[in-house]
């Protein structure tokens, strides 16, 4: 049976890992190399790296890095932050990523996923969907989180699994930083409308909050970040207990 | 000890490289007929379509070197897939060398996904491959199409229905998984393929 992953995921900036709250007020942790074969030797079952590097500088060197893991870490890991066309994708791949997740560029220009899917396969395609709750209706968010958009999560999500996208990476910004668990009723109706995985972020405070995400939101993977990096959630322990709870891990 | 990659119009054989680099092995990447025959062991890895790398693969006669080869070859993904009779995908002949045909995963319920994308685990394990392992080792795999099991599987593992994860017949090897990118599992079996 194919099991549940979970998915530490490093924030790079000028190629160091750093971890935002709410998206702002970044502090750091550590050397992303370093951490990310820390972490494939503790159990995560894949590793999500975003490039938050804004400058041509910074986007060089984090095309280096992704070469480093590639070399050096033996589990798949997805990259993200500053893809925008075909030849950065490309460019993430022949650097030795095994999928790209990409947010903003598709929200702008949608045939990207279809681009992506063709020339690369479905499975290199995962589209990171940043979305808060307000007023009722889940509405979608470009920039990191800095923009909001007339789009809604749930027909956006559809589309883009019509298009051929291979996984949805659902940030909840209500939940994301304040460690009280993810957005699980959310989750569970993507899982319901969607005919491809669901990795779900935004929310881990807790062991629970990750089996809750699992049971409850129907998540197929579930991302953290601060509670891996500060050693609040050691990856071990926490795959014990949601074996012991019944969940198909990885050990 | 000499390890050669199949070079052909497959992606990703850059994490095969990797994985071999991190076992102190630096293997040499061709297409020539009598490098191939030369090195110790081969590796034939790749991610693709099966109609386009098997017709790259006859039109650049690969396949009789692939067929002819008498040292360990390890098929990996699509290497495993192209070296069956057949394969769904794209409705192509491939190599012929394990008698048994590649279908496309056909799910009945709503949760199975296809690709089968993700950790599984092996089972029914046995051979050289497999020394040393334990059932419910998990391994990483990419596919949407399958081998079924069959008289040369040597490794199981479930999705839909049981499946070969892992095949062998004679000096041929192979594995539908990532070896290069499950973990110790994967490290351990190329470890084991290396060593035979």
């Amino acid at each position: 049976m194919l099991a549940k992953r979970i998915i530490p995921c490093l924030d790079v900036k000028d190629g160091q890992t750093v971890k935002g709250t709410n998206f702002v007020d970044l502090r750091q942790a550590g050397d992303p190399v370093e951490l990310g074969k820390a972490y494939s030797e503790m159990g995560a079952d894949e590793l999500v790296y975003l490039d938050i590097t804004a400058s041509h500088e910074g986007r060089k060197t984090f095309t280096e890095l992704v070469g480093r893991v590639a070399a050096n870490i033996n589990i798949p890991f997805t990259v993200g932050g500053g893809i925008n066309e075909l030849k950065d994708v490309e460019r993430m791949l022949s650097a030795g990523a095994d999928k790209v997740s990409i947010n903003s560029a598709a929200l702008r220009r949608p045939e990207l996923v279809d681009e992506i899917a063709s020339r690369f396969g479905s499975q290199v395609c995962v589209v990171a969907i940043d979305a808060k709750f307000m007023e009722g209706t889940w509405k979608c968010y470009v920039n990191g989180g800095r923009i909001e958009t007339e789009r809604k999560l749930f027909e956006w999500a559809k589309e883009v699994n019509d298009r051929g996208a291979g996984e949805i990476l659902f940030t909840s910004m209500n939940h994301d930083g304040v460690k009280t668990g993810y957005a699980n009723d959310a989750l569970a109706e993507l899982a319901d409308i969607l005919s491809i995985p669901v990795i779900a972020s935004g929310g881990a405070g807790t062991k629970e909050h990750f089996r809750d995400a699992f049971i409850e939101g129907k998540a197929d993977a579930a991302l953290a970040a601060s509670v891996f990096h500060f050693g609040e959630i050691q990856i071990p322990e926490l795959k014990l207990y949601l074996k012991n709870e019944g969940i198909n891990i990885r050990i | 000890m000499e390890v050669a990659i199949v070079k052909y119009n497959a992606g990703n054989i850059f994490s095969v490289v990797h994985a071999l680099n991190r076992l102190g092995i630096n293997p040499i990447i061709t297409d020539d007929a009598e490098k191939l025959s030369k090195a110790d062991k081969i590796l034939f890895p790749g991610q693709g379509h099966a109609l386009t790398t098997m017709t790259y693969i006859r039109e650049h006669q690969l396949d009789k070197i692939i067929c002819d080869l008498k040292q360990p070859v390890l098929g990996i993904c699509v290497g495993q897939q192209l070296m069956c009779r057949h394969s769904e995908e794209g409705d192509v002949d491939c190599l012929g060398i394990f008698d048994v045909d590649v279908k496309k995963f056909d799910p009945t319920r709503h949760t199975d996904k296809v690709p089968h994308m993700g950790w599984n685990s092996l089972t029914h394990m046995k051979g050289d491959l497999y020394k040393g392992m334990h059932d419910d080792s998990f391994v990483y795999f990419v596919h949407s199409y399958y081998v079924p099991v069959c008289n040369w599987t040597v490794a199981e593992s479930e999705y839909i229905q049981p499946f070969s994860a892992s095949l062998q017949k004679d000096n041929f090897y192979a594995t539908q998984f990532h070896p290069e990118k499950s973990g110790f599992v994967g490290e351990q079996i190329l470890k084991n393929f290396l060593d035979l």
